[in-house]
């Protein structure tokens, strides 16, 4: 290092110095690091990642591998990120891992993270679970980043003063998809709702998303087939004739599905009694993330991912690298260590976080969720980014996805 | 001259938009009207040829600035970005980042002749002024490999941060910068010892570094941060950050990209991507003094050899547009290939 490196540092120092406490903050903070060795020199910030053991989605298609490590490869990638930056300003991140086995609360978990002194923490959970941890006394100095839960109450009359979320919601999703099929005049939806309570939630925000943009709901079925098992001998003898039955009705451009358990919308496409593509949770996707995404620079994203994952990165992974990534931004920024400090930050109209979107991204003061362009993506190829030219807002025209201002029901903040 | 197979039909039409100037009168008796008027055109532009990258089209076209016509497509490897002439001015570099090498044109035959070894995902890179060295920013790799362009091999690999980008070299060529997308830093480095010496932080997604003719300061654009911070090169400190207001246009579409300079120092100019505008920088005071319309997602510039004449690559509407700096305006929006890129003008 040269005489002016030597100057960052001891500057670095300084800073330190001038904010004994920033480094205290919570009971273990000091003897919680594992590695608190070169102490004194750099600024640690902490980020707790918190998740529930859970037996892996098993997807329909034998292509798409069953993930025993969904969004905390995000974390471990975020936090590795972060430390590029933090090398040069001599901060450190560490990650504290906390997943509940089964049969335990996520309470124990988000407990544990605040005796360790974790202020920040990263929620790997689903909405019950959430509301749950984000209740708690614990909780009250903590903010949770949910980057799992889609539902639309957790950013309406259910939301949090202290819960962020970086996952989309249902709605910013069903509007992504509905804007781009608008554009593209495919005004008339049929819609297949699974049994599964999420299934109904998107259902719900499909049907929202056709009244705001002007489509029509022709058709409205649950889906009611058994399917079984997805590994079957001549098994698709039986999808072959069940699905065509399944799907006659009134004429319709495009076949929405809800079926976010994957169980049978894979099953849609090429079966339908009309010859009409689908769309929804299979087939054209709206996504926070996917492989075929390789705009405004994704390609080093995915790529890094994958060295470190040996995997494809998935849209909860990046919902979660994008919550590590947003407090890392507040840390280089404010060029702070104190997790109050560095929430307030995020909150503010000063924050702006890259997220291979080809915009700064920001969060709703509304309701404190991150505004996002949403991919619109067929399996193999990035189809369209939403939201489509030519829905307009006055300020953001992000904020044409999911709920705006005014229609927020979110009171709580 | 070279473009004196230009017919008589592509003169008259470029006459409708050409700046006309008033030389070569005396050659008409030998020359006819088609030439004469070649020559006129030509005149404040002689012989010069812009370059131009097409990141979709995996190759360059060759633009006659005279006639602002494209005359020649010339194929490279995949997704060419980055474009450099050579220290002799004999050939253009080109990063071709999905082949992980650079290209080597011969402008006289305008073919791919040979290539260089870039480390993995070349986009952007520098010549050193004594014209052997290339600094490249290996995207994917966040490496820098100074690569010897006479020996053909990389000499060494200088370690950065995440997703380095923009390269920008002293005048003296002895302060390298490179800006890292991921860690949002400048990185100086001593050419010399190859070693980073300092980091200066920088907003949101830092694209391009240029240091002024005087070699005094760097300017970094920042593209999701919206501005361009000013670094004096003797402190490393950030002197200003430009901010850019668009009337009707929102925040996040101001993406600062490339950034050049007259010869002089005098003008600055700075592309602002999907914003579809050119700031014009007034360097003495850093402010912004107008901002010129021109295609879709603009994102390099090149000045021609007289700063007559402003170049933009516009990446979505597929074209280029040509700004007349005396007349202040767009003359000509130019159809090149899909997605240009790189930009680069030859005397």
């Amino acid at each position: 290092m040269s005489g002016r490196g030597r100057v960052l540092g001891i500057l670095a120092l300084g800073l330190l110095l001038a904010l004994p406490a920033q480094g205290q903050q919570g009971a273990g903070a000091g003897a919680g690091g594992t590695q608190s060795s070169a102490a004194g020199d750099a600024q640690t910030i902490r980020v707790g990642y918190l998740a529930t053991r859970e037996e892996p989605r098993v997807p329909l298609s034998f292509l798409n591998p069953e993930i025993e490590d969904d969004g905390v490869q995000g974390a471990r990638l975020g936090i590795a990120d972060n430390a590029s930056t933090g090398r040069f300003l001599k901060q450190r991140f560490e990650l504290v891992e906390v997943v509940v086995p089964p049969g335990t609360s996520p309470a124990d978990g988000l407990r544990q993270l605040a005796q360790e002194g974790v202020r920040l923490v990263v929620s790997d959970l689903r909405r019950d679970a959430l509301l749950e941890v984000a209740g708690l006394p614990e909780a009250r100095e903590i903010t949770l980043f949910n980057a799992r839960a889609k539902d639309d109450d957790l950013r309406n009359a259910e939301c949090r003063p202290n819960v962020l979320h970086t996952v989309p919601s249902r709605r910013m999703l069903a509007d992504a998809l509905g804007q781009y099929l608008v554009w593209k005049k495919w005004t008339d939806w049929r819609l297949i709702v699974g049994p599964a309570p999420g299934d109904q939630l998107f259902a719900e925000a499909v049907r929202r998303s056709a009244k705001r943009f002007g489509a029509r709901i022709v058709q409205d079925d649950p889906w009611t087939f058994e399917i079984g098992n997805r590994r079957v001998d001549t098994g698709h003898v039986t999808v072959q004739s069940a699905i065509p039955t399944a799907t006659q009705g009134r004429d319709y451009q495009i076949l929405v599905v809800a079926d976010e358990e994957d169980g049978f919308g894979e099953y849609l496409p090429y079966r339908t009694w009309l010859p009409r593509p689908v769309a929804g949770t299979q087939g054209l996707v709206p996504t926070a993330w996917s492989r075929v995404h390789e705009q405004w620079g994704a390609t080093q994203l995915q790529s890094r991912f994958e060295r470190q994952a040996g995997r494809w990165m998935t849209e909860r992974d990046y919902a979660v690298w994008m919550a590590v990534r947003a407090v890392g931004e507040a840390a280089t920024r404010t060029r702070s260590a104190d997790p109050a400090q560095l929430a307030a930050f995020i909150r503010s109209p000063d924050f702006g976080l890259a997220a291979f979107k080809g915009q700064a991204l920001t969060f709703r003061e509304w309701d404190g969720q991150l505004r996002q362009p949403v991919l619109v993506t067929a399996p193999r190829m990035l189809v369209s980014v939403s939201p489509q030219d030519g829905f307009l807002h006055q300020t953001s025209t992000l904020d044409t996805l999911g709920d705006d201002r005014p229609e927020s029901g979110c009171r709580n903040r | 001259m070279p473009h004196s197979r230009s017919t008589a039909g592509s003169v008259a039409g470029s006459l409708a938009r050409a700046p006309a100037a008033a030389a070569g009168r005396g050659a008409v008796a030998r020359t006819g009207l088609g030439a004469l008027l070649a020559l006129a055109m030509a005149a404040p532009a002689a012989a010069e040829t812009v370059y131009v990258s097409n990141e979709k089209d995996n190759t360059i076209s060759v633009i006659d600035a005279a006639k602002l016509e494209v005359v020649n497509t010339i194929k490279v490897g995949r997704r060419p970005r980055g474009i450099t002439l050579s220290g002799d001015g004999k050939s253009l570099y080109v990063c071709v980042g999905d082949d992980n090498r650079i290209d080597v044109i011969d402008l006289q035959s305008q073919q791919v002749v040979d290539r260089l070894p870039s480390g993995p995902d070349p986009e952007l890179f520098v010549l050193h002024p004594e014209g052997r060295l290339l600094y490249v920013a290996n995207e994917d790799d966040n490496m820098v490999s100074v690569v010897d362009t006479q020996a053909k091999r990389i000499v060494t690999e200088i370690q950065v941060g995440v997703e380095p980008e923009g390269m920008g070299i002293s005048p003296d060529g002895k302060v390298l910068v490179n800006t890292s997308e991921t860690t949002n830093m400048a990185h100086f480095i001593d050419t010399a010892s190859n070693e980073i010496t300092d980091n200066v932080l920088v907003d949101s997604r830092p694209r391009v570094a240029r240091f002024t003719p005087d070699g005094r300061h760097v300017w970094v654009s920042a593209e999701i941060g919206g501005t361009v911070s000013v670094i004096d090169v003797a402190t490393r400190q950030i002197t200003k950050k430009i901010e850019f207001e668009v009337r009707g246009l929102r925040r996040e579409a101001i993406q600062p990209v490339d950034v050049r300079f007259t010869k002089d120092g005098k003008r600055a100019f700075v592309a602002l991507g999907p914003a579809n505008r050119v700031a014009e920088i007034d360097p003495a005071t850093l402010e912004v003094k107008k901002y010129h319309l021109v295609g879709q997602r603009v994102w390099n510039l090149a000045l021609s050899g007289d700063e007559t004449r402003l170049y933009t690559t516009n990446g979505v509407s597929n074209d280029v547009s040509v700004i007349d700096l005396e007349k202040d305006r767009v003359i000509k929006s130019l159809g090149v290939g899909g997605a240009p890129w790189g930009v680069i003008v030859k005397s």
